[in-house]
């Protein structure tokens, strides 16, 4: 546990001192919600109803920024070599630089989603929803994102790979984040619906996605 | 002959030679079969000639969702019993299981212009099968960025086995959620919904493309397993020579 929870202080302390930190993420996700109402011309009904489909969408891609560097960097400077051959089991080692990962990149989004939803003309209740679902699947996002971050661990053109394995694993959690998202303001679906399955693939990737990942690191680093 | 001595890559090679031309060979002769079948069967009465397009889309569908099983399989094989033909099965049904998924999907868009009067629709069906489509391209793509074979046949195997998952969300998307794609009419509980007149061009037509499907699969092991000794031979000679 001691090992753990070093690894996580650890992780944290890096994330915060690196690079600008947790706050390149909440930039990134303001830049593209800003962009999205020029491409599309400043119609704020229009904006109001895909609204929670574009803050999803950023955050889906705020979160892939960040991916590619998660076992690379620790790859580089000799530390993944430790942690292999440390006594902490590798999942569960996976799991806590998972939840470092997302308390530095998926939490600050969930938090800046209300102002930002401002921008996109959304009222109170749209905007707890949508708090709601994010909070709820932007685990489940960094998780699914373990995979391909630690499967592209050793290549030179891992970032771009990344994104492609991993985008289509996650469009199970973005149509029902939206869905849920949605379903709260327009209906006709009852809003738990299509949640509890948005909980459901966040659960059950929260167990896939460091089993997967660790057998990714192990067969690479051997 | 037992599926272990297989492992031996020199004794696939000599079975894969003797086997391939027989199986095209039949695999052409259900083809006859199967076009002539299909040309004689009825038309359907709300749909007229366009459901002959069925018989290149589902046996197509079919097969994209029988090339991620298979590499399924061989996954387990290169990750549980470092079977050496498991790599060589996997990467050589990665673009054969793509290409049928292709062609499910460009028949599906054909058939739907006129149907549905949409090349495309974004309902659950054919949602889960693009991303079949798109986790195929992935694969592909990682195999092709990894140098070594075998740390690439790894990295392939645990992405094939989490890509895996998609599989039943296609077969059962018809049935769970109301989409515009018809509900599973041949893989059903209780009998088929589709008249035998259209069933069983179907199914010789399905026939002629997994005979295909096993042509061509065996055919790109050969071809890859060769590749691999050239690869060899290749890294002896420059580290002999220099």
């Amino acid at each position: 546990m001691n090992a753990l929870s070093a690894m996580l202080a650890r992780d944290l302390r890096v994330a915060v001192r690196v690079g600008g930190g947790a706050l390149i993420g909440v930039l990134f996700f303001l830049v593209v919600v800003t962009l999205t109402p020029l491409a599309l011309g400043p119609d704020l009904a229009l904006l109001q109803r895909i609204g929670p489909a574009i803050l999803w969408l950023a955050a889906l891609l705020a979160n892939l920024l960040a991916l590619d560097r998660l076992f690379a960097a620790d790859h580089e400077d000799g530390s993944l070599d430790l942690i292999l051959t440390g006594r902490a089991p590798l999942e569960l080692v996976v799991a806590v630089k998972g939840l470092a990962q997302w308390l530095t990149t998926g939490l600050p989004l969930v938090i800046a989603t209300p102002p930002i939803g401002l921008f996109l003309n959304l009222d109170a209740k749209a905007e707890g929803t949508l708090v709601l679902t994010l909070l709820v699947g932007t685990p489940g996002l960094t998780f699914i994102g373990l995979i391909g971050a630690a499967l592209a661990v050793t290549l030179r053109r891992g970032g771009l790979l990344v994104a492609v394995l991993v985008l289509p694993l996650t469009v199970p959690v973005l149509i029902f984040g939206v869905a849920a998202a949605n379903a709260a303001v327009m209906g006709p679906v009852p809003f738990g619906t299509p949640f509890t399955i948005l909980c459901a693939l966040t659960l059950a990737s929260l167990v896939v996605g460091p089993f997967a990942a660790a057998a990714a690191l192990r067969q690479e680093m051997e | 002959m037992a599926i272990a001595d297989l492992a031996n890559p020199s004794r696939f090679l000599n079975l894969a030679n003797r086997v391939i031309p027989w199986l095209g060979g039949l695999t052409v002769i259900v083809f006859a079969l199967a076009i002539s079948r299909a040309m004689n069967a009825p038309d359907d009465y709300q749909q007229g000639a366009t459901v002959k397009i069925m018989y290149l889309h589902v046996p197509g569908a079919w097969l994209g969702m029988l090339g991620w099983g298979l590499m399924t399989v061989a996954a387990l094989g290169t990750l549980v019993w470092r079977h050496p033909l498991a790599d060589v099965t996997a990467k050589a049904a990665a673009p054969i299981g793509a290409a049928f998924t292709f062609m499910c999907l460009v028949t599906g868009s054909l058939w739907g212009r006129p149907m549905w009067g949409t090349y495309w629709v974004w309902d659950a069906r054919l949602t889960s099968v693009l991303v079949l489509f798109l986790l195929y391209l992935g694969v592909i793509a990682l195999w092709r960025t990894v140098e070594e074979p075998s740390r690439a046949a790894r990295a392939a195997a645990i992405l094939t086995l989490v890509g895996a998952l998609d599989l039943p969300i296609i077969k059962f998307s018809v049935d769970w959620w109301n989409t515009l794609h018809q509900p599973a009419s041949v893989l059903r509980l209780g009998a088929p919904t589709i008249d035998p007149s259209i069933l069983i061009p179907l199914l010789i037509s399905a026939l002629a493309f997994t005979l295909l499907f096993a042509v061509l699969l065996l055919a790109a092991m050969r071809n890859e397993i060769l590749r691999r000794r050239v690869r060899t031979l290749r890294l002896l000679q420059a580290s002999t020579t220099s």
